[in-house]
């Protein structure tokens, strides 16, 4: 391991292979695909950047209860609808209403649940 | 593997990955970030990060936007609550975490954490309010533990080893970490 750690074969991986692994979606970018798949449904991109120009972190992950990892919330439609989760502002009163599908599921089919950028993509995570 | 080969192959990562995020553009469209999908009608719609990132105080990372900068700024103004905004326990002070191998000692400020969120966000689950009583290392962080749970995700990433590690000074490690600097 030492050895290999010293070659010059671990400096072309780390510098040629895993920058070609790194996805070039927004940093802190969500991938919400838990159920959505098997209700044929495309993918939620839940993009951090967008929220946190308007609200603190701690209005949806204290206040409204988002847990703190991907797919760990138990979102389901029905929960939005009874104002729950996304459907605490996508009410069609503090944002658009969850009506618009194809606003929040709109990723490519088959993407992984995940933070993009974070701690299971290419990033220092990996270790 | 020894500790040191470790963390030289965690700071060759660490260089691997910021390298294409220097050279890759600040911010990609929708329809080419390669999440969204770009038959999708409503991609069109949405808006993309540019418009919104290019206009706020800029960083090297992450989002390429400093956020608490932003908001002291006044380039945004993020509610603190749902329904009108309400006024939260404040708390600002300095924690030095000293007990950091060779590496300088850690700056944790409270302030800048206190407004983007309030103290329930990390305390008590993530971090005990009490001296030395969270025993955070760089593994966990990795990890998704910790100061991971946000840094590494959405805050700025963990590749920013001297914004957190930016104490030195001459004093010998205090035997762990978490000693409160009061501020003046």
């Amino acid at each position: 391991m030492k050895r290999f750690l010293k070659s010059k074969r671990l400096a072309l991986v780390v510098l040629v292979v895993l920058p070609i692994m790194v996805a070039w979606a927004e940093y802190g970018d969500v991938v919400i695909n838990v159920r959505a798949k098997g209700e044929g449904m495309a993918p939620v991109i839940f993009p951090h950047w967008f929220h946190r120009v308007r609200f603190q972190c701690s209005v949806c992950h204290v206040d409204i209860g988002f847990k703190t990892r991907a797919g760990g919330s138990g979102i389901t439609m029905d929960k939005i609808s009874q104002g729950q989760y996304c459907g605490a502002c996508h009410n069609g009163e503090i944002a658009w209403s969850a009506e618009n599908c194809d606003f929040c599921h709109s990723g490519m089919p088959g993407l992984e649940t995940g933070v993009e950028g974070g701690h299971k993509t290419a990033g220092p995570g990996y270790y | 593997m020894t500790r040191y080969s470790a963390l030289k192959l965690l700071l060759l990562l660490g260089i691997a990955t910021a390298i294409p995020a220097s050279l890759a553009q600040d911010w990609k469209v929708l329809e080419e970030d390669e999440l969204h999908d770009p038959s999708n009608p409503a991609v069109t719609i949405l808006q993309d990060p540019e418009e919104a990132l290019s206009v706020l105080a800029p960083d090297t990372a992450g989002n390429k936007v400093d956020w608490v900068e932003a908001v002291r700024q006044g380039q945004i103004e993020p509610r603190a609550s749902l329904h009108g905004d309400v006024e939260g326990r404040k708390h600002d002070t300095d924690i030095v975490m000293r007990n950091t191998l060779d590496f300088p000692s850690v700056l944790f400020p409270h302030k800048a954490h206190n407004e983007w969120m309030s103290c329930e966000m990390c305390h008590e689950s993530l971090f005990r309010s009490v001296r030395e009583g969270n025993p955070i290392t760089m593994a966990k962080i990795l990890d998704g533990e910790y100061c991971g749970v946000c840094h590494g995700a959405v805050s700025f990433p963990l590749t920013e080893c001297d914004r957190c590690h930016s104490v030195v000074d001459a004093r010998p490690p205090a035997p762990s970490s978490g000693a409160v600097v009061p501020k003046e």
